[in-house]
């Protein structure tokens, strides 16, 4: 566990050392923005929906940008044989690097929150929704991370990784507004597989068990799978 | 607890169908600097990531310490400091900050982690560039970086792949003369194809060809057990000789082989291997005087590693 947090941190930090976490975080702050504000104003409702709604869209090409680098490029310099033969489990390399990249995730989500002020002083906000609305985002961008970082492991080429993970989050994002193609059955199927299905209600307010269980679980499978990916060079 | 830093039983590694090394053998006891020696692709690395439980041995065991690399890889690593091939590093990390993560890692913590990571950079002479960050540093100080890294934890076995490689001839000596200073109170296994580093750096030298350990022993013993010495023979050139000294060499009791080699500066020069290990000098000289040949040069050598090397490595290529 402490190594976990070791790991953690020094990859928050790291990210502060390069430009293009800079680069990164400047382009999803602005997007959003103008994105919403946009709305904003034609709309006239002293309302953060479209925020939550454009972030959640923004943060589908952020986070594996976040995460792109998080195995792939350390396995690519060899830091990462140094890292694993520290006596540390391959599971907390793993969950390190995934809330490394979970803390970046989250001062950016922090740093959308002026333009949440903003909204409430030109008229009355439901904050109960504000906070179920952050807490799908944060959920969903956990996601889209755990998928980057199984992208990561897989491979020792940034930009493969890059693909791979945007390819994944986009076939989870897009999934239910294909659905009108198919028989019903497979289309609830599918519905309830998209991460946008759980995600929305959040952003409505509603905090359902089942949506944080979905969100849980997907994470949990990614992060295990980047576990078997890394562990699988000690396979005899 | 034996004295015994690693054992390695039966240690074979297939990768799909290429077998990098198969069925090594050996045991490294407390104290020793051993240099693991053998061209690229002999199956050094491989060893050493099966040591360093990066990668598990398909079959055979090894233990560090007591512990097997296998079930249990955490007190082997935490037993170890390893170095990998071309060190690499967190490179947008300045060097202090790189130690305190690798202490971190090692799970010293306070005051202790303090005294152990100052130690490490005494140890490894980086007190002047401490607080650079180490993309700025040439390739001998990151190389020191590492090692002070592979020592914050003061553990009983370094191992270090290649520590030694592309660096200058200074950048070389002063890695070699840290390497030295650790192995006095140490373990340590290191790779290296340089052979000059070996002689002057290891108490004992295991090579490696094709995945087996083809010589182990001493470095200056390995010239003695592996080669035969051999002569060096210089006659004045007085005109068209060569020939004939070369039969006249060649027919003394206890001769091998002889070769004529390059003459220089009007001198005659001849390589004589003999049969056994006997001292052929006396009977070289009678030779010489016998047949009016006179001998201006006469030297016996004993084979220097790097024929022993290029012998066991190269020679036996069936």
């Amino acid at each position: 566990m402490k190594n976990t947090l070791t790991i953690a941190r020094r990859e928050f930090k790291s990210y502060f050392n390069s430009p293009a976490a800079y680069i990164v975080g400047a382009l999803f702050l602005i997007v959003i923005a103008v994105m919403f504000w946009n709305s904003f104003f034609l709309e006239q409702r002293a309302s953060v929906r479209r925020l939550f709604f454009w972030s959640y869209f923004v943060a589908v090409f952020v986070a594996p940008a976040i995460t792109m680098g998080l195995l792939a490029e350390e396995r690519r310099n060899g830091t990462l044989e140094l890292l694993i033969t520290y006596p540390v489990r391959d599971a907390e390399v793993v969950i390190g690097k995934y809330l490394g990249a979970l803390g970046l995730y989250t001062v950016l989500l922090l740093l959308t929150l002026p333009q949440v002020f903003s909204v409430s002083t030109l008229g009355p906000l439901d904050w109960g929704t504000v906070f179920s609305g952050y807490l799908g985002l944060f959920l969903a961008g956990g996601a889209f991370l755990a998928i980057g970082v199984m992208a990561s492991s897989w491979t020792s080429n940034q930009l493969i990784a890059l693909i791979v993970a945007l390819a994944i989050s986009g076939v989870l994002v897009v999934v239910r507004h294909i659905m009108v193609f198919l028989p019903t059955g497979a289309a609830s199927v599918l519905e309830w597989l998209s991460i946008g299905y759980h995600s929305d209600s959040m952003e409505r307010g509603v905090i359902d068990t089942r949506d944080l269980l979905y969100f849980v679980s997907l994470i949990a499978i990614c992060l295990g799978l980047a576990f078997r990916s890394l562990e699988s060079r000690r396979w005899k | 607890m034996s004295d015994l830093v690693i054992e390695a039983k039966d240690l074979t590694k297939h990768y799909g169908d290429f077998v990098a090394i198969n069925k090594l053998n050996f045991a490294v006891k407390k104290g020793e600097i051993v240099g693991l020696l053998g061209p690229n692709g002999a199956g050094k690395t491989t060893t050493m990531k099966i040591l360093t439980c990066f990668t598990a041995p398909t079959e055979g065991t090894a233990t560090v310490n007591g512990h097997d690399v296998f079930d249990q890889p955490l007190e082997v690593r935490s037993a170890v400091g390893y170095l990998p091939e071309s060190t690499p590093l967190y490179t947008e990390m300045m060097v202090y900050e790189y130690l305190e993560f690798a202490a971190d890692m090692r799970g010293l913590k306070g005051e202790k982690a303090k005294k152990q990571i100052k130690r490490a950079v005494e140890q490894a002479a980086l007190g002047d560039v401490i607080g650079k960050e180490i993309r700025a540093l040439s390739k001998g100080y990151r190389q020191r970086v590492g090692l002070a890294q592979a020592l914050v934890h003061e553990p009983p076995l370094l191992i270090l792949d290649e520590p030694m490689s592309g660096l200058d001839p200074n950048q070389a000596k002063e890695v070699r003369d840290v390497i030295k200073q650790i192995g006095q109170e140490r373990t340590v296994i290191l790779s290296t194809h340089n052979l000059p580093e070996v002689e002057t750096t290891c108490d004992r030298v295991l090579i490696i060809a094709r995945g087996k350990i083809v010589a182990d022993d001493r470095p200056e013993l390995l010239s003695h057990r592996a080669g035969r010495s051999r002569f060096l023979v210089n006659f004045l050139d007085q005109g068209e000789k060569t020939q004939a000294a070369l039969k006249t060499l060649e027919s003394i009791s206890g001769v091998d082989v002889v070769h004529s080699l390059e003459a220089q500066r009007g001198e005659l020069a001849f390589e004589l291997i003999p049969k056994a290990e006997d001292d052929l000098r006396p009977a070289i000289f009678r030779a010489a005087v016998d047949n009016n040949l006179t001998l201006v040069g006469l030297a016996r050598e004993g084979q220097n590693l790097e024929d022993i090397f290029r012998q066991l490595t190269v020679g036996n290529q069936a």
